[in-house]
């Protein structure tokens, strides 16, 4: 991955400035490649992450990792009918995986009525859906590379040689 | 309290030993809360957790014992291996490798194993505060060879030459990249040196423990270099490069006659480096490079934002080639490294370490650990800056 795009992965947050004082660049330079990035889709979003369970407002907020069995439709395969399942808003990530199924879901909801509702009455019911299999998510040990625990203090000495 | 005890005394060199100013200001730094730290010698990442998952195996498997005195002849073996892929040199992990407590520990022995009273050794200035004492101790007479800010403080062929030729030098230190001024040699300075060391017959002890930690050029062993290796004792260690200060591992490579010497030493004092230490320095060379060049990335990185930014409110700071130190002037302040570093503490919370540490010649300078993470390190500068403006 290029530098800049590393830098923005691990901190969205830093600046132009700060970028092209770490890489020895202009900071044009890094303004105008950062741009580019945006414009042509290689940067998608700049996101939070956030550690739910450490918001008391959003206890009710639940997830599902969803297995999906489909039929895949001739001459596209399974992106049309992973097309339609993504579509939908409550899914939040949707993959084609190797294995003994073949998309694998991350659904959102306020509560587990709402997911299970849309799996009843939207997922399941599809034509060229075969089989699902749900696995609510108790409990977020760590997200992309991130540890989710309450920032632990530096057990390093203030000072020392 | 102080000198009340009449009964015991201390030895004269003992008492003399270390500036006790640096050690109050220590004192001072560790008794005080919400500090921004840019005074930390060690790396601020915790060891790779595969390094640690060994460390524990080790014990649950009831590896608990002593190993032979020289080490695990499976780590020295690795060692071995390992020296000979990245710089092309031969040590026979039988007899010319010895595992000790740090590179600290190594340092001493190598003293103690050559030097006779009143031998001269020369020390580059500013350096790593256990150089000069430990010689001192080991009964040499230590020379300070000053290098200068413009050069980068590295010291240059001709200023060695020179030193040699006022005073019978029999031994040198190096140290590259160098604490606490980062300063490293590449092949050809290296090159240059060697030439000098040989005209002036010297025997080298050469501590490269930042050496996975080289930026701008390949690090390059002073052994590897032809005709060195039967004249330098070269110290390495786990403690920066995998982040495991507290592992407390490093290693010393010589010629047989010094390593058995210093394993005498060692076996009396030491008897073996803690096996659960070693243990976890084997599964840090087997599986450890991944994580040695995530951290230099990440070092690398913040080497430039802290000298840019130093550089930009007014400290002028070389661009240091390896480590993690910046040792900027101070100068324009017009204060002493101790009063500076005092007073950014007092009003800016932010710790680092006087320049007077690392001898008389580091005076008007200070060393900036970037082993920081890299907010810190932002906010640090702005402190700084506010600290120099009022």
């Amino acid at each position: 991955m290029e530098e800049i795009l590393q830098i923005l992965a691990s901190d969205a947050r830093v600046t132009a400035e700060e970028i092209a004082k770490m890489t020895g660049k202009p900071v044009a330079e890094i303004k105008k490649a950062i741009k580019k990035y945006e414009s042509s889709g290689v940067i998608v979003q700049y996101k939070t992450l956030i550690n739910h369970d450490l918001v008391r407002e959003s206890n009710s907020f639940v997830r599902a990792l969803i297995e999906v069995s489909v039929t895949p439709q001739k001459d596209v395969g399974f992106d049309h009918v992973a097309e339609r399942i993504y579509s939908f808003p409550e899914v939040v990530s949707c993959y084609l995986v190797s294995g003994t199924y073949d998309l694998l879901l991350i659904v959102e909801g306020d509560n587990i009525q709402k997911v299970s509702n849309f799996i009843a009455a939207k997922l399941s019911p599809m034509e060229n859906v075969r089989r699902t299999a749900t696995h609510f998510l108790l409990k977020k040990y760590k997200e992309d590379g991130h540890v989710l625990k309450q920032k632990e203090k530096s057990k390093r000495p203030n000072i020392s040689y | 309290m102080k000198n009340s005890n009449k009964i015991i005394q201390i030895s004269k060199k003992v008492e003399d030993m270390a500036p006790s100013g640096i050690r109050a200001f220590f004192d001072l730094v560790l008794g005080m809360k919400d500090v921004i730290s840019l005074g930390v010698g060690e790396p601020d990442f915790v060891t790779p957790w595969n390094i640690r998952e060994k460390a524990i195996t080790a014990y649950e498997e009831g590896y608990t014992s002593y190993t032979s005195n020289k080490g695990l002849i499976s780590l020295r073996k690795q060692i071995s291996h390992f020296l000979k892929y990245k710089f092309g040199m031969e040590y026979d992990p039988e007899n010319e490798i010895l595992i000790t407590v740090g590179v600290s520990e190594a340092l001493d022995l190598a003293w103690r194993t050559l030097i006779n009273p009143g031998d001269k050794v020369l020390i580059p200035e500013p350096c790593y505060v256990s150089y000069a004492p430990l010689a001192d101790m080991a009964g040499a007479k230590v020379i300070s060879l000053i290098t200068k800010a413009e050069h980068g403080f590295k010291m240059t062929p001709s200023e060695l030459d020179q030193a040699c030729q006022k005073d019978k030098i029999k031994y040198l230190m190096i140290n590259y990249p160098s604490n606490p001024t980062g300063a490293s040699y590449n092949k050809a300075e290296l090159s240059a040196l060697c030439k000098v060391i040989k005209k002036h017959d010297l025997v080298v002890i050469s501590d490269e423990v930042y050496d996975d930690l080289t930026y701008d050029f390949e690090h390059v062993a002073l052994s590897s270099l032809p005709g060195m290796k039967e004249r330098v004792v070269y110290l390495n260690g786990f403690s920066k490069a995998y982040a495991m200060t507290g592992f407390r591992i490093g290693f010393a490579c010589g010629p047989e006659k010094v390593i058995a010497g210093m394993t005498k030493i060692h076996q009396y004092t030491i008897l073996c480096a803690s096996i659960n230490g070693q243990m976890a320095a084997e599964e840090a060379l087997a599986n450890g490079h991944k994580s040695v060049n995530m951290m230099k990335i990440e070092y690398k990185r913040r080497r430039q934002f802290i000298i840019e930014s130093l550089n930009e409110i007014g400290l002028k700071c070389h661009m240091p080639e390896g480590a993690f130190y910046a040792f900027p002037s101070i100068k324009t302040t017009g204060m002493s490294s101790m009063d500076f570093a005092k007073d950014l503490l007092k009003e800016q919370k932010v710790a680092l370490v006087p320049g007077v540490a690392f001898g008389p010649s580091a005076e008007g300078h200070v060393r900036i650990s970037y082993a920081t993470a890299f907010e810190d390190l932002k906010e640090a500068v702005v402190r700084i800056k506010k600290f120099i403006k009022s």
